[in-house]
């Protein structure tokens, strides 16, 4: 085990093992693809000795199918995985948003589509991580940049995930994955946990789907006395089938509305050199660490820019865009994918502004350079 | 059989009823079996688990007053696993159809039955997929009709109890709705036994199978499998000629003392814990 307080070196990969044991996860089930690989291997070794259990199933669907399970059963439990394999989840992704289960599905994304880059890195799933599934909902997506934010955002992750009682994707990539970088665990009592809310009502008033003023109903596990019906089919507050228009309506939006009514306390973001800028770049995960150095290289030749770092990609913060953008004459979007999360950009910004991305999506990590290069057209400066 | 039957106090009754199930299907009667075993072993409401997949058969959680998840299409076994891994004191029973145990979840089948896993899987056969409409399945014999096999079926068809023998699952059995009172005794050892129990039940559509192979009523349909099947102790004394199209019932492996994987995971845990108290 990390000595907790004690800097180290490790991977992304571990950092997200520590996370997700930090906050009590108990329960893994996965099928090995690279490189979210040793996510399950640090599982493997580590769950079993905490009286936690590690299955590798027959392919994704089951390991999603498992985790979903477990979970039911009243375990904190994850699954990891990279595109293919998250291709392969996106039915039972939307069987938790349907039942409201709450679960962490880890996507180390690596190049596509179909087995693409096998295994360097990319953003490209950043538009599926939040409308994979078929259907009405509102996807939980969180994108860490270095190894001390993977441990942090993995905790963040299993504690949005039981608070709202919806899956929550943690987005990192290869780089994030592989690169080895100073993690510091931290003490066991400084980490926040949140556990779901547990039903404290006799078992005939129990509703499982229960409609409340901030949308979060009651979870029971399974074998915990408060026996109910769940069903990936549009159901009641009891969790029984239902066509009825009203429930039908009511239900899906209560997907919705019990994300979008507490948008704001699981928004993560880092500002970096924001409060004077006039030039805004907005970046996630590691294009994030290339565009904080592109914001130092472009502040020594005077040029005034700041970096919105997304810790949250999805619900998108939409007015947090809005708000920075108010001082600002243009803004670049960093991304390693062909421009994916620029459309959110553009569609949040309220002012017609200059909004251009800086885009690589041949599996190498984008540099400040390129960064600076697309700020440079921007501020139609161009050198050439 | 009235409200007071004590059967009623496992059923949704009051809230959910009547079923989805057309007049003369089989699952009812399965249903059925599955309490009665249920009540005869004593097991108490709170410890079981009903899960399911898609389809006809896999309605059947909706009914019962148990710990009831109605999952996607073929994964129910998958969904099984975790739950069981996590609370291994429930008995988790496994519902399934032809179509959806046996083609979309053919590999979970075989995996959890590899692994031995602690589950009664009870797959309810009646060779035809019958919430979309008749369409032919991994059990439809060759020759026979469904809407996507319009001039008789070309493919092979699983011999469901092989495979799961094969698969290394440690309780296999065969039944029929036709054979009420052997499914019901079969069905309670299947929940009894530690290990991955499969229990093949041979059931019948009479609306889209029985309509488009001649056989138009319920009734037909039971006699055709009373006619067609031979208890699996006799099938030594029968000839080859004789068992030619049967179906044999009966318990074909019912092994109890084969590693069951969450006992075996319980052992890791504890020879891992021994381990740093040693140390």
């Amino acid at each position: 085990m990390q000595d907790k307080g004690k800097p180290t070196l490790i991977q992304g990969n571990i950092a997200c093992g520590y996370g997700a044991l930090a906050a009590g996860c108990s329960f893994f089930a996965g099928y090995p693809i690279t490189p979210s690989t040793e996510i399950a291997e640090f599982m493997a070794r580590e769950l079993p000795k905490r009286g936690g259990k590690f299955i590798q199933m027959e392919d994704e669907m089951g390991s999603l199918a498992a985790v979903i399970g477990a979970s039911i059963a009243g375990a904190k439990a994850m699954t990891a995985t990279s595109g293919p394999g998250f291709s392969l989840m996106q039915e039972h992704l939307g069987f938790a948003y349907m039942t409201e289960t709450p679960v962490v599905v880890v996507n180390v994304m690596r190049g596509g589509p179909s087995t693409g880059l096998p295994t360097m890195t990319s953003q490209s799933d950043t538009l599926q991580a939040g409308f994979g599934p078929h259907g009405d909902y509102c996807a939980v997506v969180f994108a860490p940049s270095s190894v001390q934010e993977v441990f942090e955002y993995t905790v963040k992750a299993f504690n949005a995930a039981e608070f709202l009682q919806t899956p929550v994707v943690l987005l990192m990539d290869e780089t994030l994955a592989h690169m080895r970088e100073r993690f510091v665990h931290p003490p066991a009592d400084s980490i926040e946990v949140i556990n779901r809310k547990e039903p404290e009502m006799p078992f005939a008033w129990f509703k499982r789907f229960e409609m409340t003023p901030d949308c979060i109903s009651n979870f029971s596990a399974f074998g915990d006395g408060y026996r109910y019906h769940i069903t990936g089919l549009t159901h009641d507050q009891m969790g029984f089938p239902t066509a009825v228009s009203r429930e039908v309506t009511d239900g899906l939006e209560k997907l919705r509305d019990k994300i979008l009514n507490h948008k704001e306390r699981f928004t993560y973001y880092e500002k970096f050199m924001t409060d004077d800028a006039n030039w805004l770049i907005v970046a996630f995960g590691t294009a994030a660490r290339s565009a904080k150095q592109a914001v130092i290289e472009a502040r020594r030749h005077r040029m005034k820019v700041g970096l919105l770092q997304l810790c949250t990609i999805w619900p998108f913060p939409d007015e947090l865009i809005a708000e920075l953008s108010r001082n600002i004459e243009g803004i670049v979007v960093a991304e390693m994918n062909m421009g994916q999360l620029i459309r959110e950009v553009k569609r949040a910004c309220p002012r017609k502004l200059p909004i251009l991305g800086a885009n690589r999506y041949d599996g190498v990590l984008i540099t400040p350079d390129e960064i600076i290069h697309s700020l440079k057209v921007v501020h139609g400066n161009k050198e050439r | 059989m009235g409200p007071k039957s004590p059967v009623y106090e496992y059923l949704r009754y009051k809230k959910k009823f009547p079923t989805v199930w057309c007049p003369g299907c089989g699952i009812g009667t399965v249903m059925g079996a599955i309490i009665r075993a249920v009540m005869s072993l004593g097991y108490e409401k709170n410890d079981v688990v009903m899960v399911s997949g898609i389809g006809c058969s896999s309605r059947m959680p909706v009914y019962v007053d148990f710990n009831t998840l109605h999952t996607t299409h073929g994964r129910a076994i998958a969904f099984a696993t975790g739950i069981k891994l996590v609370k291994p004191h429930l008995k988790v029973i496994v519902v399934t159809g032809d179509g959806d145990g046996l083609a979309i979840g053919g590999n979970h089948f075989i995996h959890a039955a590899r692994r031995n896993i602690d589950l009664t899987h009870i797959l309810i056969n009646n060779s035809i997929y019958g919430m979309t409409g008749g369409q032919y399945s991994p059990t439809t014999p060759v020759g026979a009709f469904a809407y996507t096999a319009p001039y008789g079926n070309i493919e092979p068809d699983f011999d469901v109890v092989k495979l799961g023998i094969a698969a290394g699952a440690s309780f296999v059995a065969r039944t029929t709705v036709y054979h009420v009172v052997q499914m019901g005794k079969i069905i309670e050892k299947a929940l009894k036994h530690k290990g991955y129990s499969l229990v093949d039940v041979i059931s019948q559509c009479p609306v889209l199978y029985g309509r488009l192979n001649k056989m138009k009523s319920p009734v037909e349909m039971l006699r055709w499998q009373k006619e067609h099947t031979v208890d699996v102790r006799v099938t030594a004394k029968r000839s080859p000629e004789e068992l030619k199209g049967k179906y044999i019932v009966g318990i074909f492996k019912d092994e109890p003392d084969m590693p069951e994987y969450v006992t075996e995971y319980q052992k890791l845990i504890d020879s891992l814990k021994e381990g740093a108290t040693k140390r």
